[in-house]
C-alpha cells in the first residue's frame, strides 16, 4: 500500500481512476448479471409451470382411464419437445396421490409404482413438498445443493386430484442461459472500459504532468535555479493553474531577491574598496607631495653628479607614476564642472573615431539629447569615453558598437553595446573592481573609475548579456540641480 | 330408326341410374392402431390401389381399438375391418371372414414374450410374477389372450399375477415399452416384431424374445354379414389377386406379408378354445 501511495501522481492518478472505473463497471455488470440470474430462474419457473399446465388436462383423462401407456406417451413427447426449447427437461414423473410413480420418462431409474421416497433423498424431499402443496396449482422448487429444480403441477380437475406431475429440470441449463444473458452485461462493461480507460489514462497523465514538473522544479530550488516551466503546459485558471502562477511568482521573487543581494554585496565591496583606495591615496599623497617637492629642490642644485641626477630623475619618474596611479584610484567627482551640452557627447564620438576606424567598426550612434542638462560634463564625458573605449577594444574586427544616450524619467541613460566576446558571470562579478582587466594592455582602472564616478553621481551601472549576443553596459544617472 | 330407339333406351337408363353412377357408395375398411403400425403413407397407397382396382371409392377408417371398429361395423359404418382374431371370434355371428393375410406363406402368426435385452434371467412367463407387464389390447390374441391363457394353464390368476399391467394399443409400442423399461415384459405379435426388426433393428435389439407361442390364425379381414354379396366378392378377389399383380406385390412386400388368402373358421379354432379356457367367451 505504501508503495502505491509513494508512486508518482503520473501513475497514481490514472491508476486510481482506472481502479474506480473498473470497480464501477464491475459493480454495474455484477448487478446486471445477478439480475440476469434471477431472470433466468424466473423464466425457467414460468416455462416449466406452463409446460405442467399444458400437460395437466390430457394427463388427467389418461390417468382417469388408468391408461399408463398414454400417460407415458404424453410425458415422453412433452420431454422431447421441451428439451429442444430453453427448458432442459431431465425427467418427468407422474405420481399418484400416494406419491408412487405412475409413469416416468426414465422408467429404469423410476420404475412404475415405486414410492418417491425410494428414489433418493431429493425426490423424497419433493414428496414432502407435494403433500404440503395440496391446494396449490403448481410450484417450482429449488432445492439447496441440488443439480436439479423441480416443477410440480397437481393433476386435477374440479378439485379432484389424481396425482402430481413432477418435471425434473437440470440446472445445467442455467449456466448457458446465464452466460448468454450475462454476456450482454459484460460486453457493455467491456465497451465502457475500452472507452473510459484510455481516456482516463490520458486525462490522468495530463493532470499529473504539470504537477510532476512543478514538483521536480520545487525540489531543485535552493540548489540551482530550475528551468523555466513551459507556459503551454497548463493554461487553465483552476487551482493547478493558480499554483503554477504562484510558483512563477515565487521564482521571480527569489531571483529578484538574489540579484538584489548580489548587487548589495557588490556595491558594498566596491564602496569599501573605494574608501580604502581613497584613504590610502590621501595617506600617500601627503608624503608624495613632499617627496616630489624635495626632488624638485634637489634637481635645482647644479653640483650634483651625473649619477645623482640620473638617480633623481629615476626617483622622480617613479614618484610621478605613483602620483598618477593614486590619482587614478582617487576618483573625485565632486569637482565643479560645467553642465553637459549635447555637443559634449558629439565630441566624444569625434574623439573615439580614430580608434574605431582602426578596427573598421560600425558605430551605431544615437544621441537624443537636445538641450543642456544638469550633470557635470567632464565626468559624463569620461564615463562615455571609458565605456566606448572598452567596447571598441572588446568588439570584433569590423564589428559593431552601439551607443544610445537619452533622457528617461529624470535620468540620463547611457547604453553601450558591443558584439565582442561575451563575459563570463564570474568576470562580471568582479568587473568594477580596480586592476581588474580582461584585455592585454589595460591597467584595469577604467571601469573602476567609471563605477566610482557613476556612484558618486548617485547613479547605477549595470552590465548584462543581451539575447542577441551583445554585452550591454547601461548607466543611469539622476539629473542634478541646474547650476 | 332402330338406332334412335336404342339411344332413347340408353338415355333413359342413364337418367334413372345417373345419380347412382355418378356417386357410387364408397367401400369402407376399418383399420386399428394395431394393424396400422404407423405406416399411414403405405396404407394410403394401398387404399388408392384398391380404389383403382375396384373402380370404386375406398375409405380407410382409423380407430384406436378393435372394439371401436366392431361398434362401427355393427352400425354399418364399416364394410370391412382388419381385426384381431379374438375380436372376430367374439363377433363370428355377425361377420364373415373375407381374407387372411399370409405371412411367410402361411396364414399364421404367433405370440412373442419379450423382455428388455438387459434382462438375462427371465426364462419363461412364470418368472415374471409381481412385474409390470405390457399388453397390446384386450381384444388382441397374441398381445393379451395368449399370455393370460398360459398363466391360466399354470394355475395362476392373470389379474393377480402381475404387479401392474397396461395396454399400449399397438404391438410396436409393446416393443418400445419393454425396450425403455416402462414394462418388465410384454406379449405381442411375432409378425410385428419380425417386421419391426427389419426396419428398426435398433429398437428390437433392446428386447429379447423369451418365448414364441404356437401358431394361431393371422388376424383376418372380415366383412359385415349384411354387405352386398357383390362388394364382398369383388373386394375378396382383388385382395387375393394382389400377389399376382406387380403393383400389389410391391405393396405386399412393404406390408411384409406374402398376400391374402381365402380364409376358414378352422384357422381360429385354437384361439376360440383359448378364449373359452380363459373365460373371455
Amino acid at each position: 500500500m505504501k508503495f502505491f501511495l509513494n508512486l508518482s501522481y503520473r501513475y497514481k492518478i490514472p491508476l486510481w481512476g482506472s481502479f474506480l472505473i473498473i470497480i464501477s463497471v464491475l459493480t454495474v455488470s455484477a448487478s446486471f448479471i445477478a439480475n440476469a440470474y434471477n431472470q433466468v430462474e424466473k423464466d425457467l419457473a414460468v416455462d416449466s409451470e406452463k409446460l405442467g399446465h399444458s400437460l395437466k388436462s390430457s394427463l388427467f383423462s389418461a390417468m382417469l382411464q388408468d391408461d399408463i401407456w398414454r400417460t407415458f406417451e404424453i410425458i415422453t413427447e412433452a420431454s422431447q419437445r421441451a428439451s429442444s426449447s430453453m427448458v432442459l427437461v431431465e425427467n418427468i414423473l407422474v405420481v399418484d396421490n400416494e406419491q408412487r410413480v405412475v409413469a416416468s420418462t426414465q422408467p429404469r431409474e423410476a420404475p412404475m409404482l415405486t414410492e418417491m421416497n425410494e428414489l433418493g433423498p431429493e425426490l423424497g424431499e419433493i414428496a414432502k413438498q407435494i403433500v404440503q402443496m395440496r391446494d396449490e396449482k403448481s410450484e417450482t422448487i429449488y432445492l439447496h445443493n441440488s443439480k436439479h429444480y423441480y416443477s410440480l403441477t397437481s393433476i386435477s380437475r374440479d378439485n379432484a386430484s389424481l396425482g402430481t406431475l413432477v418435471i425434473v429440470h437440470s440446472k445445467e441449463v442455467f449456466l448457458p442461459l446465464f452466460i448468454k444473458n450475462a454476456r450482454n452485461g459484460l460486453l457493455v462493461g467491456a465497451i465502457i472500459l475500452a472507452i473510459l480507460l484510455p481516456f482516463n489514462w490520458f486525462w490522468g497523465q495530463r493532470m499529473a504532468l504539470p504537477l510532476v514538473q512543478l514538483a521536480a522544479r520545487m525540489a531543485q530550488l535552493g540548489k540551482k535555479w530550475p528551468e523555466d516551466l513551459d507556459p503551454d503546459l497548463y493554461e487553465y485558471r483552476d487551482e493547478l493553474g493558480l499554483l503554477f502562477e504562484a510558483y512563477n511568482q515565487l521564482l521571480n521573487d527569489l531571483k529578484t531577491k538574489e540579484a538584489l543581494e548580489m548587487q548589495i554585496v557588490q556595491s558594498d565591496r566596491l564602496a569599501a574598496l573605494g574608501q580604502l583606495a581613497a584613504g590610502i591615496a590621501h595617506e600617500i599623497n601627503n608624503p608624495l607631495s613632499g617627496m616630489l617637492t624635495a626632488i624638485d629642490t634637489l634637481k635645482c642644485h647644479s653640483d650634483t653628479s651625473p649619477l645623482t641626477q640620473k638617480t633623481i630623475a629615476l626617483i622622480e619618474r617613479g614618484l610621478t607614476q605613483i602620483k598618477d596611479t593614486v590619482a587614478a584610484l582617487l576618483v573625485e567627482a565632486k569637482i565643479k564642472s560645467r553642465d553637459l551640452l549635447p555637443q559634449d557627447i558629439e565630441d566624444v564620438l569625434t574623439l573615439i573615431s580614430p580608434m574605431s576606424g582602426k578596427k573598421a567598426l560600425h558605430i551605431a550612434w544615437h544621441n537624443s539629447l537636445a538641450d543642456e542638462i544638469a550633470l557635470p560634463a567632464t565626468f559624463v564625458r569620461q564615463i562615455l569615453i571609458n565605456l566606448l573605449m572598452n567596447a571598441i577594444k572588446a568588439a570584433a574586427q569590423q564589428g559593431e558598437v552601439a551607443c544610445d544616450i537619452g533622457l528617461k524619467e529624470g535620468h540620463l541613460h547611457i547604453s553601450v553595446r558591443n558584439d565582442g566576446k561575451m563575459l563570463e558571470p564570474e568576470q562580471i562579478a568582479h568587473l568594477f573592481e580596480p586592476f581588474c582587466t580582461f584585455s592585454e594592455g589595460g591597467h584595469g582602472l577604467g571601469l573602476w573609475v567609471t563605477y566610482q564616478i557613476v556612484n558618486q553621481l548617485g547613479g547605477t551601472i549595470s552590465v548584462k548579456k543581451e539575447a542577441s549576443e551583445h554585452m550591454n553596459f547601461t548607466v543611469k544617472i539622476p539629473l542634478g540641480d541646474r547650476l | 330408326m332402330k338406332i334412335y330407339s336404342k339411344l332413347i333406351v340408353v338415355c333413359w337408363m342413364l337418367l334413372v341410374t345417373g345419380a347412382a353412377l355418378a356417386e357410387p357408395q364408397p367401400l369402407r375398411l376399418g383399420i386399428t392402431s394395431a394393424t396400422a403400425r404407423g405406416q399411414y403413407a403405405l396404407l394410403e397407397e394401398w387404399r388408392v390401389y384398391l380404389q383403382n382396382k375396384l373402380d370404386q371409392p375406398v375409405e380407410f377408417i382409423f380407430r384406436d381399438s378393435y372394439l371401436d371398429n366392431m361398434d362401427l361395423m355393427k352400425q354399418k359404418k364399416l364394410d370391412f375391418t382388419w381385426i384381431s382374431s379374438p375380436a372376430y371370434i367374439e363377433n363370428m355371428q355377425q361377420t364373415s371372414l373375407l381374407v387372411t393375410p399370409l405371412y411367410r406363406g402361411k396364414p399364421y402368426d404367433r405370440a412373442y414374450l419379450i423382455v428388455p435385452s438387459s434382462d438375462r434371467s427371465t426364462g419363461s412367463l412364470l418368472n415374471l410374477k409381481g412385474k409390470v407387464f405390457a399388453y397390446v389390447d384386450p381384444d388382441s390374441g397374441t398381445g393379451y389372450l395368449e399370455p393370460r391363457y398360459r398363466l391360466r394353464l399354470a394355475g395362476s390368476d392373470p389379474d393377480q399375477f402381475f404387479k401392474k399391467t397396461f395396454f399400449t394399443r399397438d404391438h410396436q409400442k409393446v416393443v418400445a415399452a419393454v425396450a425403455i423399461g416402462l414394462a418388465d415384459a410384454g406379449s405381442m405379435s411375432g409378425f410385428t416384431w419380425d417386421t419391426l426388426s427389419l426396419s428398426r433393428p435398433d429398437i428390437t435389439d433392446q428386447t429379447r424374445i423369451v418365448a414364441k407361442s404356437a401358431e394361431y390364425g393371422f388376424p383376418p379381414i372380415i366383412a359385415r354379414n349384411n354387405l352386398e354379396k357383390h362388394d364382398f366378392s369383388k373386394m375378396q378377389r382383388i385382395l387375393i389377386d394382389m400377389k399376382d399383380d406387380p403393383d400389389g406385390v410391391k405393396l405386399l412386400t412393404r406390408l411384409n406379408i406374402d398376400g391374402f388368402a381365402l380364409s376358414d373358421k378352422k384357422l381360429y379354432r385354437s384361439m376360440q378354445l383359448m378364449m373359452r379356457r380363459v373365460g373371455d367367451l
